[in-house]
C-alpha cells in the first residue's frame, strides 16, 4: 500500500506547474480577463504540447490513458495559477462520459484537437427556473444553464438527465448567452435550444456515464480549489513576513500566525482527501460517488475559509485590485457554486448512505 | 497511489484476524481501564508474545523485535478495532518513557525499567507541568539540590494523570538554578513510594479526578536516577513530547465515533420523526463526515510517510489540533441531537449512553488544552511548518530604562 503520489505523478504535476507559473503569470491572466483572448489560445497550445488534453483519453485513441488522479493533479496546478482553461469540462468531464459510453469517434476527435467539448450538467444535479432539456427524435429543446468550458468549445456535451447528447456550437436552433460570473478566468454560458440537432451517444448506460462525469467533475473542482487555496495560503505567509507594522513583520504577531496556522491545518488534509477521491474514481468504485461528494463539499468549505482568511492577512492590500489576490478568491468562490453547492452535495452524500428516510 | 495490499499484508491481516478469533475468550473488556487487573496483565503477556504489543521494541527488553512497519501497525489497530478487542496497554510509561530510555537511557536504566513497563507491571506517571509551568514548560521550578549522592526535591507538579496508581514517575526538575531557563533542567526517575511525596486528586469539570497534584517535600532521590546529564533534561523531555504528539488523534477513531452518532440520529426521534430525517442535524453530521474522511486520508498519508521514513511535515503537525477539535465537535453534535436528554449525566434516570457524550465533550476540551494547547499547536504549525517568525521576546525592564 502506498498513499501518496508516485514519481510519474509528481513529475507530471511539477512539469505542468512549472509551465503554468510562467505561461499563466498574473499579468497575462489580467490581460485575458480584460478582453485579450490570446492567453487562452497560447495556454491551449502549450498544454497540448505537454499532452495535458490527452490525460484521460485511452491510449488506443491517441491519449495517455491516465486516471482521474492525474487529471486532478493537472487541475490543481491550473487552480494554483488561476489559469484560463476549459480543462475541467473539455478534458476531464467530457472524456469521462465519452469513455463510459465508449464513444470512440468522439474520443479520437478530442485527441486530435479537432473537437473541444463544453459540458452542461447543471440540470442533472439541480434544475432552477424550469431549466432542462427534452429530446424529440434527434432534436433537443430547452435550456442548459451554467455550461462549463465555453472558452474554446466547438461542441457541447449535454444531458436530459437520462440521455447524453452532443450539439455543435453555433448550430441552428441554439442561442448562446454568455454569463458574467465573479470568476472571469473561465467562461460559462447558458444555451437555449429550440429543436437543435443532437448527436445521441451510443450505449444505454447514459445515467451511469453522466453520474461518473459529474463525480469526476466535482473531484476536479475540489482539486482546482485545493490549488487556488494553497497559493492563497503561501501568498499570505509570504506577505506576512514582508509587511511590517509596529516595527516588526506582521507574521510575528500571534494573531496573524494563528490565522495562517488555521488555514494550513484545515487545508493540508484536503490534499489527501482529493488524492483519495480522485484515485477512487478509477480504482475504488464503491467509494467513488461518496468521496467525490465529500471532497467537493469539504474542500469548498475549507477553500472559502482560506480565501477570506488569506485576504484578511493581506489587510487593505488584499482588498485592492493591485495584488490581484481576488482572482484566486473568486476562482474558489465559483468552484463552490459549480456542480452543486456544499449543502446540496452533502445531501446527496447522505442519500447515498441511506441516511435520508 | 496504490491502496491495494500486497500478498504479504493480506496474509498478515488474516493472521491477526485469526489470532483475535482464537483469543476471544481470554481478552478483557476493551473498556476495562483498571490498573493491575490480572486479566489485563495476562492479556498483555499474550499480546507481547505474538508481537501485537511492543512490536518493534528490542527483544532483550521484552519487546517483539520486529522491524518498524507502519502498515502492519495500522493493520493490527484496524483488526483489533473491528473485533472490538483491546490492543496492547498504553500509557505514559509505554508511550513516552520507554522510547526515551531506548534513545537516551543508561544500560542500567534500560535493564531495570523497560521490561516491567512493557509488561504492565510497572506503571509510570509524568511529572512535567507545574502550576507556573504549563505552555511555558521550561519554567519548571521544582528544585533538586545535590546532597551527597542524592538530590533533595521540593516543589509541586500538576496534571499528573495516573499518579494515584503509579509506581514510578519521570519528571523535570531544576537542578541548575543559575543556568538559563532551558539549560537548568534535569530529567529524573523516581519511586512514588519515596517519603515526602503526597498525591492529591484533582477534580475536574467532568466530576471525576482524571488528574492529580503531586507535592514534594524533601524527597531524596539518588543522583544516578537521571536520564541524560545534569542540565540536559529539556532535550530529553523533548524527545518524549514528540512521541506524545504522535500518540493523540487516531483518524479511524474519528470515523467510528461519527458512525456511532449516525446510529443515535437514526434512533432519536423528534415529533415521531428520526433526527436523521431532520435536514439541519443531518447536514451537521455530513460536514463532520467530510472532515473525518479528510483526517482519515491524512492519517493514511502519514502511515506511508512513516513507512518510507520520510518527514511527516505539515500533515503530521496538524494532527493534534485538528483531531481534538473534530472529536469535540462530534461530541457536541451527539449532545445536540439528544435535546434535553443530552444534558442528563451521572446516574440519572432515562440517561442515554451512560452520559458519555457530555463526558467526551468536556474531556475533549481538556485534550484541546492539554498536551500542548491549541494555541501552542498553532505556534508550532506556523513557525515550524510555515516558517513564520517567532514572537519577539519583550524587552527587559533594564533595557527599557536605557532607552
Amino acid at each position: 500500500m502506498h498513499f501518496g503520489l508516485n514519481e510519474d505523478q509528481t513529475m507530471l504535476q511539477d512539469s505542468v506547474g512549472r509551465y503554468l507559473e510562467g505561461a499563466s503569470e498574473l499579468a497575462l491572466v489580467r490581460g485575458f480577463v480584460d478582453g485579450e483572448p490570446a492567453l487562452a489560445g497560447d495556454l491551449q497550445t502549450g498544454l497540448m504540447d505537454l499532452g495535458v488534453p490527452l490525460v484521460l483519453i485511452p491510449a488506443e485513441h491517441g491519449g495517455l490513458g491516465m486516471g482521474v488522479l492525474e487529471a486532478a493533479l493537472i487541475q490543481e496546478a491550473l487552480g494554483r495559477n488561476v489559469s484560463p482553461s476549459p480543462f475541467t469540462a473539455a478534458y476531464g468531464m467530457a472524456v469521462v462520459a465519452l469513455r463510459a459510453c465508449k464513444s470512440d469517434e468522439w474520443l479520437g476527435r478530442i485527441a486530435s484537437g479537432e473537437v473541444v467539448m463544453g459540458v452542461g450538467a447543471t440540470e442533472a444535479i439541480g434544475a432552477r427556473e424550469g431549466a432542462g432539456l427534452t429530446l424529440s427524435g434527434d432534436k433537443v429543446s430547452g435550456r442548459a444553464s451554467f455550461v462549463m468550458g465555453a472558452e474554446a468549445a466547438t461542441h457541447f456535451l449535454l444531458t436530459t438527465g437520462e440521455q447524453l447528447l452532443i450539439v455543435e456550437r453555433g448550430g441552428a436552433g441554439i442561442e448562446e448567452v454568455a454569463l458574467t460570473t465573479i470568476d472571469k478566468t473561465r467562461h460559462v454560458v447558458n444555451l437555449d435550444l429550440d429543436g437543435a440537432s443532437a448527436h445521441l451517444l451510443a450505449g444505454n448506460n447514459h445515467v451511469e456515464a453522466q453520474n461518473k462525469m459529474i463525480d469526476a467533475g466535482r473531484v476536479l473542482l475540489a482539486a482546482d480549489t485545493l490549488g487556488a487555496a494553497s497559493m492563497m495560503l503561501e501568498k499570505a505567509v509570504a506577505y506576512s513576513k514582508e509587511r511590517e507594522q509596529f516595527n516588526r513583520p506582521i507574521g510575528s504577531f500571534q494573531a496573524v500566525k494563528h490565522m495562517c496556522a488555521e488555514m494550513a491545518a484545515k487545508l493540508e488534509p484536503c490534499r489527501s482527501l482529493v488524492w483519495y477521491a480522485a484515485y477512487a474514481q478509477d480504482n475504488v468504485p464503491e467509494e467513488a460517488a461518496l468521496t467525490s461528494r465529500l471532497a467537493k463539499s469539504h474542500v469548498s468549505e475549507v477553500g472559502k475559509f482560506v480565501a477570506r482568511t488569506s485576504t484578511e492577512v493581506h489587510g487593505g492590500m488584499g482588498f485592492t485590485d493591485l495584488l490581484g489576490l481576488h482572482y484566486w478568491f473568486k476562482r474558489i468562490g465559483a468552484n463552490r457554486q459549480l456542480l452543486g453547492g456544499p449543502q446540496a452535495v452533502r445531501d446527496e452524500a447522505a442519500q447515498l448512505q441511506g441516511f435520508v428516510g | 497511489m496504490d491502496l491495494n495490499l500486497t500478498q504479504e499484508y493480506v496474509d498478515f491481516r488474516a493472521e491477526v484476524a485469526s489470532f483475535l478469533q482464537a483469543h476471544k475468550d481470554v481478552a478483557p473488556n476493551r473498556n476495562d481501564r483498571s490498573v493491575r487487573s490480572e486479566k489485563r496483565l495476562a492479556w498483555q503477556q499474550i499480546l507481547l508474545a505474538h508481537g501485537y504489543a511492543a512490536r518493534t521494541h528490542p527483544k532483550e527488553y521484552g519487546g517483539y523485535g520486529a522491524e518498524q512497519d507502519a502498515l502492519k501497525s495500522r493493520i493490527i489497530a484496524e483488526e483489533f478495532s473491528r473485533a472490538k478487542m483491546p490492543g496492547g496497554m498504553s500509557g505514559q510509561g509505554i508511550n513516552m518513557l520507554v522510547p526515551t530510555l531506548l534513545e537516551l537511557g543508561t544500560q542500567e536504566q534500560k535493564d531495570a525499567y523497560i521490561k516491567p513497563t512493557l509488561d504492565g507491571t510497572m506503571v509510570w506517571c509524568q511529572g512535567y507541568s507545574e502550576p507556573g509551568a504549563g505552555s511555558d514548560l521550561a519554567a519548571v521550578k521544582t528544585s533538586a539540590v545535590v546532597d551527597g549522592d542524592d538530590f533533595i526535591i521540593n516543589g509541586q507538579k500538576i496534571w499528573t494523570s495516573t499518579a494515584q496508581y503509579a509506581d514510578m514517575m519521570f519528571c523535570l526538575v531544576r537542578t541548575e538554578p543559575d543556568a538559563k531557563k532551558h539549560q537548568g533542567i534535569s530529567y529524573i526517575l523516581l519511586d512514588m513510594k519515596t517519603p515526602g511525596i503526597e498525591v492529591r486528586p484533582l477534580m475536574t469539570m467532568t466530576g471525576h479526578a482524571e488528574f492529580n497534584e503531586v507535592f514534594f517535600t524533601d524527597v531524596r532521590v539518588p543522583t544516578h536516577s537521571m536520564v541524560g546529564n545534569r542540565g540536559e533534561g529539556w532535550m530529553v523531555a523533548n524527545a518524549t513530547l514528540t512521541h506524545e504528539r504522535g500518540m493523540l488523534g487516531d483518524p479511524d477513531a474519528a470515523l467510528s465515533r461519527l458512525n456511532a452518532i449516525a446510529d443515535i440520529m437514526k434512533q432519536e426521534q423528534l415529533h415521531g420523526t428520526s433526527l436523521m430525517d431532520n435536514d439541519v442535524y443531518r447536514d451537521r453530521l455530513m460536514q463532520l463526515q467530510g472532515e473525518a474522511y479528510a483526517m482519515k486520508m491524512n492519517g493514511m498519508r502519514l502511515t506511508t510517510l512513516s513507512s518510507q521514513k520520510k518527514s511527516s511535515g505539515m500533515a503530521g503537525l496538524l494532527v493534534k489540533l485538528q483531531g481534538c477539535e473534530l472529536n469535540h465537535q462530534m461530541a457536541e453534535l451527539a449532545i445536540d441531537v439528544m435535546g434535553e436528554y443530552g444534558m442528563l449525566y451521572e446516574k440519572s434516570p432515562f440517561i442515554r449512553d451512560r452520559g458519555m457524550w457530555q463526558t467526551h465533550y468536556m474531556f475533549d476540551l481538556g485534550l484541546i488544552i492539554g498536551g500542548g494547547s491549541a494555541q501552542i499547536q498553532k505556534n508550532i504549525i506556523s513557525e515550524r511548518g510555515l516558517g513564520m517568525p517567532r514572537e519577539p521576546k519583550p524587552a527587559k525592564p533594564a533595557a527599557q530604562a536605557t532607552n
